[in-house]
């Protein structure tokens, strides 16, 4: 079994434990000062060898995405966090933010000026931080000569959206940024380019920020060595979440690599004592998991082979094994879906979702999200018909791949989940005219 | 009549734009300090910050209809936002909605009579572990259940249609 452990989430549970005095008595701001000290090259081989895996959903390692900036002559970088927290099914940044939000400010510095882009409705998140800055500055930590160490000028803003799930893809986010609608950019340019104020720039999810500082600290090595996925490049420990039709919801810190098993063990099992249906792994964007779903990696020479055979839900949950499991890791927040629930009702709910956050810029994301929803809608009602069933496997083909941004696959690929994993629960109400569940969710 | 910024809001503009390279980046946070001023981004709030931060009409407008949290028309003194998404409606997220909806006597997206309270649904509020949760105002309310949303409305000075309270 899986032990908790605590770096990231080191100083939850204790008193105030969002002022400066807390974090400097756990050892807070040494990593920054450290960091002022040395050359960003070697900053950045020390993220490289921590294996970071970016925590907002895509698993880009974080280290890479740092060395892909370049000094401009004239022009000045930007480090903006993505705090846009938004994808159903997630609820960790807000912890570090409400209960650590120096963590974050720290890796902030460790990286250059920053821009924190907080969702508007984390009001406690957003309030907290500006306490947090406003005792940093104070201290003059901040400024053009930080901790009056080195004229190296650093300042962080809390920058807030307005609700839109669209600003959490990086280039929305900018745009939103900049005071504009929050539709996505083309790439390229991609961000370490051209990024906010036509500037390079570097976006990174609140998670992978705050351990920054704790990977400089202990060395990079060392961090990624925390992992259970260590030798597959997925390093260090992170947040994770358990949420839905389980007796507790919950985030813990744990070594990356827990099973999903294990999680819900955690969670206190599924609620009522009912039996798994189904496992949304990351994030209302990753394809639903099924308890009778086996592992496939037949290459004797895959470092991940040794999972073959296995049942999915007892795999470790890393980047690369949920992406050979045909799915995601996301944000690893697990949303647990118990026996009894209708599935057709559980996607139009995500099909409503979509629909709604679509931004409408491509024609195939917005048309597509709101047919699916709408055929979905007719067959839980049992109004639909086998045809119309079929056609959600051509929309979302047309979606995917078809659009700007990641939202449309996003979008598309969870239906497509739900349609072929379950497609005799949606036959059944066609056939029946009517839900077989009673349209039970609960 | 325009709309006229008290000195408070005059000052935190000013403060806004201390932090940007430019002035449209203030767009967004200047329009939630105009619409927490005037409850929401009319005509006039539009053209305010039009002309404070030198960007076209149409540019604010496009901004204002693009996000939810713009209101568009009037609300009532206080938000409540039930959120409704996957994770909350494993957990009575929907009931909770339909819950209020009764208890106010308005539907998802109407204003009481008395213009108390402005009832909406939410899409994820990132609170999925503490489901069924509702947002009030900056508040978040979470592992809710339906007699606590009574307790919460109650204490906004709504008037609760067919309750037994104790």
């Amino acid at each position: 079994m899986i032990e908790p452990v605590k770096h990231i989430s080191k100083n939850y549970g204790i008193d105030r434990s969002w002022t400066l005095e807390v974090y400097e008595r756990t050892r807070g701001y040494q990593a920054a000062r450290k960091a002022l000290s040395m050359e960003p090259a070697k900053i950045i081989d020390e993220m490289k060898a921590a294996n970071i895996r970016g925590r907002g959903g895509a698993g880009f390692p974080m280290g890479i995405k740092w060395s892909f900036m370049r000094p401009h002559p004239t022009k000045p970088a930007y480090l903006v966090v993505n705090a846009d927290e938004g994808e159903p099914g997630t609820h960790k940044d807000r912890t570090i933010m409400e209960l650590d939000p120096h963590r974050l400010l720290e890796g902030c510095m460790i990286g250059m000026y920053a821009y924190i882009y907080v969702r508007d409705e984390l009001h406690l998140s957003k309030k907290r931080l500006w306490d947090a800055i406003h005792e940093l500055r104070a201290k003059g930590y901040l400024g053009k000569r930080p901790f009056g160490l080195k004229d190296y000028p650093l300042e962080i803003h809390v920058q807030t959206g307005a609700g839109a799930y669209i600003c959490g893809e990086e280039t929305a986010l900018l745009n939103s940024l900049e005071g504009r609608r929050g539709e996505p950019r083309l790439k390229p340019p991609f961000p370490a380019q051209v990024g906010a104020f036509g500037c390079p720039t570097t976006v990174n999810n609140v998670e992978s920020i705050a351990s920054a500082g704790l990977a400089l600290m202990m060395g990079g090595a060392e961090f990624s060595k925390l992992s259970r996925l260590h030798e597959v490049g997925d390093g260090g420990c992170r947040l994770y979440g358990v949420n839905g039709h389980v007796e507790k919801g919950l985030v813990v810190e744990l070594p990356c690599g827990p099973s999903i098993n294990e999680l819900i063990a955690m969670a206190g099992g599924v609620s009522k004592g009912r039996k798994v249906k189904g496992v949304i792994p990351g994030g209302s964007s990753c394809p639903v998991l099924t308890p009778d779903e086996v592992f496939h990696m037949p290459d004797e020479k895959s470092p991940l082979h040794k999972y073959h055979g296995m049942k999915v839900f007892d795999v470790p949950m890393g980047v690369d094994t949920m992406r050979i499991a045909g799915t995601m890791l996301g944000t690893c927040c697990i949303t647990v879906i118990a026996e009894g629930t209708c599935m057709v009702r559980a996607a139009h709910n995500l099909a409503r979702f979509y629909k709604h956050e679509s931004c409408g810029q491509c024609t195939p994301c917005r048309e597509g999200t709101g047919w699916i929803e709408r055929i979905f809608e007719k067959i839980e009602t049992g109004h639909g018909d086998l045809g119309e069933l079929n056609e959600v496997s051509d929309i979302a083909s047309n979606i995917i791949g078809n659009t700007i941004c990641a939202f449309g696959d996003g979008a598309a690929l969870p239906m497509l989940g739900f349609v072929r994993k379950f497609r005799k629960e949606f036959e059944q109400h066609v056939k029946d005219k009517r839900c077989p569940f009673n349209g039970s969710i609960l | 009549m325009p709309f006229e910024p008290t000195p408070d809001l005059a000052r935190e503009i000013d403060d806004i734009l201390t932090r940007y390279p430019n002035k449209m980046a203030a767009c967004i946070p200047t329009l939630h300090a105009c619409q927490a001023q005037n409850g929401w981004c009319s005509e006039e709030v539009i053209d305010f910050v039009s002309r404070r931060l030198d960007l076209p009409t149409a540019h604010v407008k496009g901004v204002v209809t693009f996000y939810t949290l713009f209101n568009q028309h009037p609300v009532g003194k206080h938000q409540v936002w039930v959120c409704r998404t996957l994770p909350c409606a494993l957990r009575g997220g929907e009931d909770l909605l339909s819950h209020c909806e009764k208890r106010l006597g308005i539907h998802q997206g109407e204003t009481t009579k008395d213009g108390l309270v402005t009832l909406r649904s939410a899409e994820c509020l990132a609170s999925c572990g503490t489901a069924p949760m509702l947002q009030v105002d900056k508040d978040y309310h979470e592992n809710l259940t339906k007699e606590r949303v009574d307790e919460i409305l109650t204490s906004l000075g709504a008037t609760l249609l067919g309750a037994t309270l104790k």
